[in-house]
């Protein structure tokens, strides 16, 4: 059964802080048997966003895609609505949200679902590296953030 | 002939100017290309530089060996499966399976070939069909999956599902999206249920339909302008792959072949336990990334490629009947010479795909594939060596473990390391063809970014994060001055700048 509500958060857990994607969907699996009231929640994962990931749009009423962001920043983290967009990102076999929302706009002629970008700073990203500091802290902030999008999705 | 590696042969490349292309788009992870002009503006030396990360084998040292297969994904987002299986190949000799139960092996071939599907939709769909749809001139907005989904939303579609039906063999083999535990050394940890077996069954015959549809497409491209798609980055090398016992196409396992640029066998039915002595892993002062070659003939004659166009000119054949059919049409066209160009690699990866939907339907339709004897045993072994054709060639596992079961070796050869020296060699065809003069254009660099794109490369599984620079041109005088910059941005947006 599709759940309304998407959160995909992507990166690859061994690389230090690119595991901000991953940890912030562990950390709302857990408060998720507590908050009764945010409704039916899917969590994803995977190592980068994909074409078919466009599939995994079916169904929503909102998604919020999560990463890490390698951007220099002095604010633990950044969030937005985003629109589809002719992705041209030349990252390979990385698509961005917007593109991936394009790619479901193509293919399913209608609108993607409401999308937000949670991007959360990180700083290394070597392998086998542990999370840093300073992205601990980030992802905390980024935690609350996500608690408050998903009260303010039951209104 | 063997082209002469001629990045180490100026006499005097301080005097040379040089064009920086960093890091190459659409391209995993971060590469640079450098070009050395002479005083004559012609291309005089190539080097692509591949910041590699040679951190894999720390990574994995000093790890229990029962948790390497599942671990080694971490290496990378591109093709997991790959690292998952070449891993958990080489830890069945640690545990002492030497042949693993037929239901074991069929369901890791399953997801292999799974693998291979998805890998090949998304390469030739998304990432290469704005080269082969539109031209390598067009529009830079155009040249993109989102470009090709707009112009040619059917093309797009099946190659979404294509890719989406291959992440579904794997979920179901592995037992998860992501992250699979699925192989284990010894065998597999779970049987495929009937259920699983027919949900993938439904869709099976839709694939390979789509898959002759893709063949198709690019084998008319290369009949319709065979001097641009015959000859276009040609690398004419020598060519190794996985054979089977009777000399068939199998990604899973075999023997190691390689035919000379001719297409004349050098070796047949190597072992690969003997890989190490074989290749030698050749390093260069100004590379990360090492140039392996084949031992016997040393570094310049020695190198070699890997991958779909050295596989389906390798083998004898493929052992389905609609990709054999298309490997039969692929050679006829060469009128008995190889294919070198590097377009081949479309074509020989399409033929593939078309290979591993016909095998996935074949092995959905085993009796043995819903058999519930999924683990095997035998005497302790303390090194291991697994080999797999990965989507984009020959990767090798090669681990060493002691009595605490800790790894205290691990050696990794991965399928565009393989490939480095071929690629370099491609690189600077192309920038001799298209390459002239002082002016930086984007259709010259995207002529340059298609010659690397048809290894499809994966350069060392970087991370993705949002922010990095996607793609940055350089022209340095003789002097070492800058005289023009080109940058494109992560929207695609190029801009032209003098410094």
């Amino acid at each position: 059964m599709t759940a309304p509500t998407l959160i995909f958060g992507w990166g690859n857990p061994s690389r230090g802080d690119d595991a901000l994607g991953p940890l912030l969907l562990d950390r709302i699996e857990a408060l998720l048997p507590h908050h009764p009231e945010w409704g039916a929640v899917d969590l994803l994962t995977d190592f980068q966003l994909q074409v078919e990931h466009a599939l995994d749009l079916d169904g929503r009423t909102r998604v919020l895609f999560v990463d890490a962001s390698a951007r220099p920043d002095q604010s633990p983290f950044r969030a937005g609505r985003l629109e589809p967009a002719r992705d041209s990102s030349f990252t390979t076999h990385a698509l961005s949200p917007q593109g991936v929302m394009h790619v479901y706009e193509t293919m399913r002629a209608v609108p993607p679902p409401p999308c937000w970008l949670l991007a959360i700073a990180g700083e290394a990203f070597d392998l086998g590296t542990p999370l840093g500091r300073a992205a601990a802290a980030n992802l905390e902030a980024a935690v609350d953030w996500t608690a408050a999008w998903l009260e303010a999705g039951r209104r | 002939m063997m082209h002469q590696f001629e990045l180490e042969t100026a006499r005097n490349p301080e005097a040379l100017r040089r064009i920086v292309i960093e890091p190459v788009s659409r391209v995993e992870g971060h590469g640079k290309v450098t070009i050395l002009l002479d005083d004559d503006n012609k291309v005089h030396q190539v080097r692509l530089h591949i910041v590699e990360f040679r951190g894999f084998e720390k990574f994995i040292e000093g790890r229990p060996y029962w948790e390497v297969p599942v671990l080694v994904q971490r290496l990378c987002g591109i093709c997991p499966v790959s690292h998952h299986l070449a891993a958990s190949k080489a830890m069945d000799m640690i545990v002492g399976a030497a042949q693993l139960t037929p239901t074991a092996e069929k369901i890791r071939r399953l997801m292999h070939y799974g693998q291979m599907l998805q890998s090949h939709a998304l390469h030739f769909f998304h990432l290469s069909s704005p080269d082969l749809l539109f031209g390598f001139d067009s529009d830079v907005a155009q040249r993109n999956i989102v470009g090709v989904a707009a112009a040619n939303p059917d093309v797009a579609k099946k190659g979404v599902l294509l890719r989406k039906f291959g992440q579904e063999v794997i979920r179901v083999t592995s037992g998860k999206r992501v992250h699979g535990t699925g192989s284990v050394p010894g065998g597999v940890n779970k049987p495929l249920t009937p259920e699983e077996r027919d949900y993938l069954l439904k869709d099976a015959d839709q694939m390979v339909a789509w898959s002759v549809d893709a063949v198709r497409i690019i084998k008319q491209l290369h009949r319709a302008n065979p001097g641009l798609y015959d000859r276009f980055g040609e690398v004419e090398s020598t060519m190794m792959s996985l054979v089977d016992p009777s000399g068939d196409l199998d990604f899973y396992h075999g023997a190691l072949r390689a035919r000379d640029a001719a297409g004349e066998v050098m070796f047949d039915q190597v072992s690969y336990q003997g890989y190490h002595t074989l290749l030698t892993e050749g390093v260069k002062p100004w590379s990360y990334m090492k140039f392996p070659y084949i031992t016997a003939l040393g570094d310049e004659k020695g190198w070699y490629k890997v991958g779909p166009l050295a596989r389906i000119q390798n083998c004898d054949r493929i052992p389905t009947p609609q990709a054999e059919k298309e490997r039969l049409e692929f050679v006829a066209h060469g009128n008995g010479k190889p294919m070198h160009g590097s377009l081949g690699f479309h074509w020989a990866r399409m033929i593939e795909m078309l290979c591993a939907a016909e095998t996935i339907k074949t092995l959905l339709l085993d009796p043995d594939i819903t058999g519930a004897d999924i683990m095997t045993g035998g005497p302790r072994g303390y090194e291991g060596i697994g080999v797999i054709e990965a989507p984009r060639g020959t990767l090798f596992h090669h681990y060493r473990v002691d009595d605490d079961d800790l790894v205290t070796y691990a050696n990794l050869i991965v399928s565009t390391t393989n490939n480095n020296t071929a690629m370099n060699v491609a690189v600077r065809d192309v920038a001799r063809h298209y390459l002239d003069g002082r002016e930086l254009t984007e259709g010259l660099l995207n002529h340059i970014e298609v010659a690397i794109r048809c290894f499809d490369p994966c350069l060392s599984c970087a991370t993705h994060a949002l922010g990095k620079m996607p793609l940055e041109v350089e022209l340095l005088d003789a002097a070492g001055i800058l005289v023009d910059r080109m940058v494109k941005d992560e929207t695609g947006g190029v801009r032209q700048s003098l410094a």
